[in-house]
């Protein structure tokens, strides 16, 4: 159950994987729709957090191209605007596959919609 | 007996007939339940009720994000121990899982989450699991705490309850989270009763002043019934929501959808067969 949402704020943190560590690549997927409840508030107020074109790239991988190129404007975005990206955000769910850091190739795993983001000890940042 | 997290490490601890029994022990049930209502009440989120996006760190099998559902909110929860993450699975919270160990510190885009709960669960950083000083519990607890205030908006805050064996425990900890960039501190709940008592490290980004910690008598717990009614009736409210929720993403629900995708002239939308829309069992 990584949603589009989620996947969209993941970032390798391995250790010194620092730059080149965003987004993780989608490989194999497959995924699930599930209806989710709406809020306009929510999603103006989300706009500004997304990284835009790693979305669209996501969601056109996931078969899911309603989504302009340019960033919505969370102020002027139409009811019509708002509800496909809920959609997108949402209720596309990834279920299988795997996302990969496109610097360090770690692998991260997932299966019947859980993500293991656990690291090897060797892979643990210096605190 | 002594502390769970003096037995085992969390994922053995919390193996298939734990993770059962704790789930279903309505005690329990409405001691997480509360825990996290009072969470909530000291995370202050904006009041004009819009759904957050939060962060349920050991969101173990879901009894405190089912309150963040209840709420409307969005949420990532995270856990260590695959057989509660299973049952949250089966219990079908709406918040995304992640089979993760948060002393290895988090991976999110900084300033992205609007708050984060932790019900119960950070005393399990309070132990060594390995030799190495990577895992050590100063390395843990600085990685968790860094990590976890750059996820994090400004100002937004961060609200963990836990179980401090000594009041060194609670120094240790609340120092860890100062390093890390965190102001706040801890909020104790009923601190003269020994059943009653409970400890909020309630942490701040940006500059905020301090909830205050509710005292001894009245909260008492005296009134169990009436807090088991209350329980009782939000457990229906929850139970009847979910009900509708999973009409619509029955079997009928998905082969429409996808009937509406091929119309569109999408490609790649899966055949429909004897496993649409059927549950799915986890594995690890
Ligand atoms: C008492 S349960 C609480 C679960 C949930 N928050 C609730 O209120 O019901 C404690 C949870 O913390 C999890 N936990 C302990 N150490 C952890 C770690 N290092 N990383 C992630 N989860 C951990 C355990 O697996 C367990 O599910």
């Amino acid at each position: 159950m990584v949603r589009l949402l989620t996947h969209n704020l993941l970032a390798c943190h391995a250790r010194n994987c620092t730059s080149n560590n965003f987004p993780l690549e989608l490989r194999d997927v497959s995924v699930a729709l599930r209806e989710a409840d709406y809020s306009e508030d929510f999603l103006r107020g989300f706009i500004p957090r997304l990284e835009w074109p790693a979305l669209v790239q996501a969601a056109k991988q996931l078969g899911e191209d309603s989504l302009p190129e340019e960033p919505l404007d969370p102020a002027t975005a139409t009811e019509e605007q708002l509800k496909a990206l809920h959609h997108v955000l949402l209720e596309v769910h990834i279920e299988e596959g795997s996302m990969v850091c496109p610097g360090c190739q770690h692998v991260y795993p997932i299966s019947n919609g859980i993500p293991n983001m656990l690291l090897a000890e060797h892979e643990l940042a210096r605190s | 007996m002594s502390r769970p997290e003096l037995q085992a490490p969390p994922e053995i601890y919390y193996g298939d007939s734990v993770a059962k029994k704790y789930t279903t022990n309505t005690r329990v049930q409405r001691i997480q339940a509360e825990m996290t209502n009072r969470a909530l009440e000291l995370l202050a989120l904006p009041p004009d009720g819009a759904p957050s996006l939060l962060l349920d760190i050991g969101c173990g099998s879901g009894l405190s994000g089912e309150i963040l559902d209840e709420l409307g909110h969005i949420w990532v929860g995270m856990d260590v121990a695959p057989s509660m993450l299973e049952i949250a699975l089966e219990r079908e919270v709406e918040g995304d899982l992640f089979l993760h160990d948060i002393g290895q510190g988090f991976g999110f885009r900084p300033g992205t989450f609007d708050g984060a709960i932790s019900i119960s669960v950070i005393q399990w950083l309070l132990n060594a699991e390995t030799s190495s000083p990577l895992s050590a519990p100063p390395a843990r607890l600085s990685r968790f705490f860094r990590t976890l205030h750059a996820l994090l908006r400004n100002p937004s805050r961060a609200v963990l309850q836990f179980y401090p064996s000594s009041d060194d425990q609670i120094a240790l900890v609340t120092s860890a989270a100062r390093k890390a960039g965190f102001g706040g501190g801890v909020v104790v709940d009923f601190p003269n009763s020994k059943k009653a008592r409970k400890v909020f490290l309630c942490l701040m980004v940006g500059e905020q002043s301090m909830p205050k910690g509710k005292d001894g008598v009245e909260g008492e717990i005296a009134d169990e019934e009436a807090a088991d009614a209350r329980f009782e009736k939000r457990r229906q409210r929850l139970k009847e929501r979910k009900g509708k929720k999973r009409n619509i993403k029955d079997r009928d629900w998905i082969i429409k959808k996808k009937e509406k995708y091929r119309t569109k002239g999408k490609e790649g939308v899966p055949r429909d067969s004897k496993y649409t829309g059927r549950k799915r069992k986890a594995a690890f």
